[in-house]
């Protein structure tokens, strides 16, 4: 059972690095156009002027 | 109505800076940046972004542009010269309609940080699901001793702060709800949210058997994700009104020492001399000065005849100049003018209108109380049972309400909401109103307006074969002189025939008259009636005279695209359509007979319309107006629902709950059956939320449900009903 306290708080950890990922990902506006990004993958013309 | 009409005249150079932007320090940053925002009503895919954003780029001057697929819309990054209007009508060339977007009004923060601080607490409440979901998985699984009592532990430190942060919403909404001394259904959800985490402590510190850590988060995010559905919706619909309100950038021309400067209206002050060009729409009301011309009254009174405008004569803001320059003494501008006065009637009359009371409002009528009900009987059976048990009893009522609380009621209708409201979109309508969609599946009458909703408010030429081929030849060259639409219109007619054009020496063209030229050696005019010594005839017409002889041209307005399929079909689901407008009779009965609309009123005056929409609501009927001009204002606004085109006026468009996007009308015969279909599965996921009900609540009451029937329940229920919305079709 000595395991359980490793693995809980690494568990935990990966989870906290998700919820992070995703804090960021909405600071840095991401979900802002999610049709029109699911579309530009779609799309074969470079893209050499991303979003900022 | 044509889009070019919106931002006052053509070739007007007015740098976006000089757009209204309330504060100047915005004004500022718009100015250095010269960012340019213009929506593309007709985007939907992959390949429409690319040949717009290739088109913009290969614009002198634009730095880059960026497609937002989601609101329909191009950003433009550009030096300060580069104007809305060539990027317009660089876009128009590789086929995509594009309107300039006022930029300062499209700030929609407000509703933007809403929405971001609800995705972070349902992100928030999710991450703290799956980790309590998981901790709990030990528990269920018959951990004992020391080892529960430590997940639980730790799912109370996931927990409690979870609750606290993520219930806000719900613990604010209740409170407000509290003070008025409502109970709407946010008091159950956080009774049950405060209860379950507080008894799960509690029995935690005890090292009792049960925690509801697992059924508190999770019922904390099914409630956020319908909540967030709700405030998406909403918010589309918001920043897309916040768009077509910023699709009317309000500038005038106004002369100052014999220099015309363009202003906003705001700056505009009575007195001043406002300069309006042919084609452009008064931006005030004011008194002719210099200039005759004819105008357009057509979105204000419905008339789709041209009115003569001479100097002295009064003009009102909204109506359009079709031929000569004028030049307008300013006598009301902006709030003051009587298209805002109009504007202002139809907020009374909104703010008349009867509360309408949403299925979900009346599922939580009904709902709330019985909540409270079972889960206090429960209680105070359980304290009479056990001999006074409080903890059993308290366990008992916290299982009671979190079985009972409503997480599927609360994702049934949002998640309905949003599958509608996207499919509608897709089809170019959006739905303004949250209840629109309920209401709109309740209509059995159809009212239409006729000229800009029916009709696209251009002219075509009615009877062009009755005329000898001479006349057509002359007219058609005298109409090649003039910007007239009705000159336009018969211009084209004849090119389409195939008429050679006559020659036509020294055309003139004699605002708000006509042309004339000499043909032959002969005078000859195309014009109104009594300028060409004709007799006037009852509809839209122009008349010729030449060879010593008149004739006349009628016109009828060309029908707006899918007009015919949207009635074709209402009366295929049994709607009864009448067509009530402010035109002369004889043209709206060409257009009913045309159409097929046995029941139709003429010259109907924008009182008389309400009081016509209103009779037939009181005769127990469920009215969908469907509407553009300032003359529908106040009937879209009495009407159980209303629908205008985006390109009606801005009042119109407020009053009105439902804005068509595109030109073509047909989607508005699919949006009824698509709201009634919606509707329906609204009621089934109440039943479905009911049925779970039915099963678990008994459950509880007996003191069986554990926090895994309490887990099963509950997201069992969730992703059933979201499953059954998407089903819409």
């Amino acid at each position: 059972m000595e395991i359980l306290s490793i693995l809980i708080p690494v568990s935990l950890l990966l989870g906290g690095v998700g919820l992070l990922a995703f804090i960021w990902a909405m600071k840095t506006k991401q979900f802002d156009d999610p049709s029109g990004d699911a579309n530009r993958i779609l799309m074969k013309d470079w893209d050499d002027k991303p979003k900022q | 109505m044509s889009v070019v009409e919106y931002g006052q005249g053509g070739g007007m150079a007015a740098c976006p800076a000089c757009v209204v932007v309330p504060l100047a320090q915005q004004q500022a940053q718009v100015a250095a940046r010269g960012r340019l925002m213009l929506s593309l009503p007709s985007a939907h895919c992959a390949a429409c972004i690319s040949p717009v954003e290739a088109a913009l780029a290969a614009v002198p001057g634009v730095d880059s542009s960026r497609v937002n697929l989601t609101m329909k819309r191009v950003s433009v990054d550009a030096v300060a010269g580069v104007t809305a209007e060539a990027l317009v009508a660089v876009l128009a060339g590789v086929g995509f309609e594009a309107h300039e977007l006022d930029a300062g009004l499209l700030s929609a923060t407000e509703t933007d940080r809403q929405g971001r601080e609800l995705l972070m607490r349902l992100g928030v409440a999710f991450f703290s699901m799956m980790n309590v979901m998981l901790l709990s998985v030990a528990v269920w699984s018959g951990a004992e001793g020391a080892t529960r009592d430590m997940f639980h532990w730790i799912s109370a430190m996931i927990a409690v702060p979870t609750v606290i942060f993520c219930g806000q919403p719900f613990f604010r909404s209740a409170w407000a709800g509290v003070r008025v001394g409502r109970l709407g259904m946010d008091f159950p959800i956080s009774l049950a949210l405060v209860l379950a985490s507080s008894i799960s402590l509690f029995e935690t510190i005890k090292s009792g058997h049960h925690a509801y850590f697992d059924a508190a988060v999770m019922l904390c995010f099914f409630l956020l994700l319908g909540r967030y559905l709700d405030h998406r919706t909403r918010a589309v619909a918001r920043s897309a009104a916040e768009e077509l309100a910023a699709l009317e950038v309000p500038r005038a021309c106004v002369l100052v020492d014999g220099a015309e400067v363009v202003r906003v209206i705001s700056e505009v002050a009575v007195g001043d001399l406002v300069r309006v060009r042919p084609g452009g729409r008064m931006p005030v009301d004011g008194v002719v000065e210099v200039g005759a011309s004819e105008v357009d009254r057509s979105l204000l009174t419905g008339e789709s005849l041209p009115v003569f405008m001479g100097e002295g004569m009064v003009v009102a803001a909204g109506e359009v100049n079709l031929t000569g320059p004028l030049v307008l003494r300013v006598t009301a501008a902006g709030r003051d003018s009587s298209l805002h006065r109009m504007a202002d009637l139809v907020a009374v009359a909104e703010s008349a209108k009867t509360k309408y009371t949403t299925l979900a409002e009346r599922a939580a009528r009904f709902y709330s109380p019985l909540v409270h009900i079972l889960s206090f009987s429960a209680f105070g059976y359980w304290m009479w049972a056990t001999g006074g048990d409080l903890r059993f009893a308290i366990n008992i009522s916290a299982a009671v309400l979190i079985i009972t609380c409503p997480c599927a009621l609360g994702l049934a209708v949002p998640a309905v909401v949003t599958a509608a409201s996207g499919k509608l979109f897709r089809k170019g309508l959006l739905l303004k109103h949250g209840t629109a969609l309920e209401r709109l599946a309740q209509v059995d009458t159809v009212v239409f307006d006729k000229t800009g909703t029916l009709t696209m408010g251009a002219p075509e030429v009615a009877d062009l074969a009755a005329h000898p081929v001479w006349a057509l030849e002359v007219a058609a060259g005298l109409a090649l002189g003039s910007a007239h639409p009705l000159a336009q219109a018969l211009a084209a007619a004849a090119r389409a025939e195939g008429v050679v054009p006559a020659e036509v020496s020294d055309l003139r063209e004699v605002p708000g008259y006509g042309v004339e030229g000499v043909w032959r050696g002969e005078v000859v005019r195309l014009g109104r009636a009594d300028w060409c010594g004709a007799q006037a005839l009852a509809v839209t017409a122009t008349y010729l005279s030449a060879g010593g002889e008149t004739q006349a041209f009628a016109f009828a307005d060309r029908l707006r695209p899918g007009a015919e399929a949207a009635i074709a079909q209402f009366k295929a689901q049994g709607m009864r359509i009448k067509l009530i407008s402010g035109d002369v009779p004889g043209a709206v009965g060409a257009l009913a007979a045309r159409l097929g609309i046995a029941d139709w009123v003429a010259g109907a005056l924008p009182a008389e319309k309400v009081a016509l929409v209103r009779g037939m609501t009181a005769e127990g009927r469920r009215v969908l107006m469907v509407g553009d001009g300032l003359n529908d204002t106040a009937a879209l606004a009495a009407a159980h629902v209303s629908i205008s085109p985006a390109t009606a006026l801005d009042a119109a468009r407020t009053a009105s709950d439902i804005v068509l996007l595109g030109q073509d009308m047909a989607p508005i015969g699919d949006a009824t059956r698509i709201a009634r279909q919606a509707t329906r599965r609204m009621l089934e996921n109440f039943g479905i939320s009911a049925a779970y009900n039915v099963i678990a609540v008994p459950l509880a009451l007996m003191g069986a449900a554990t926090p895994l029937a309490a887990a099963l329940a509950m997201s069992l229920s969730s992703i059933t009903v979201s499953l059954n919305a998407m089903r819409l079709k």
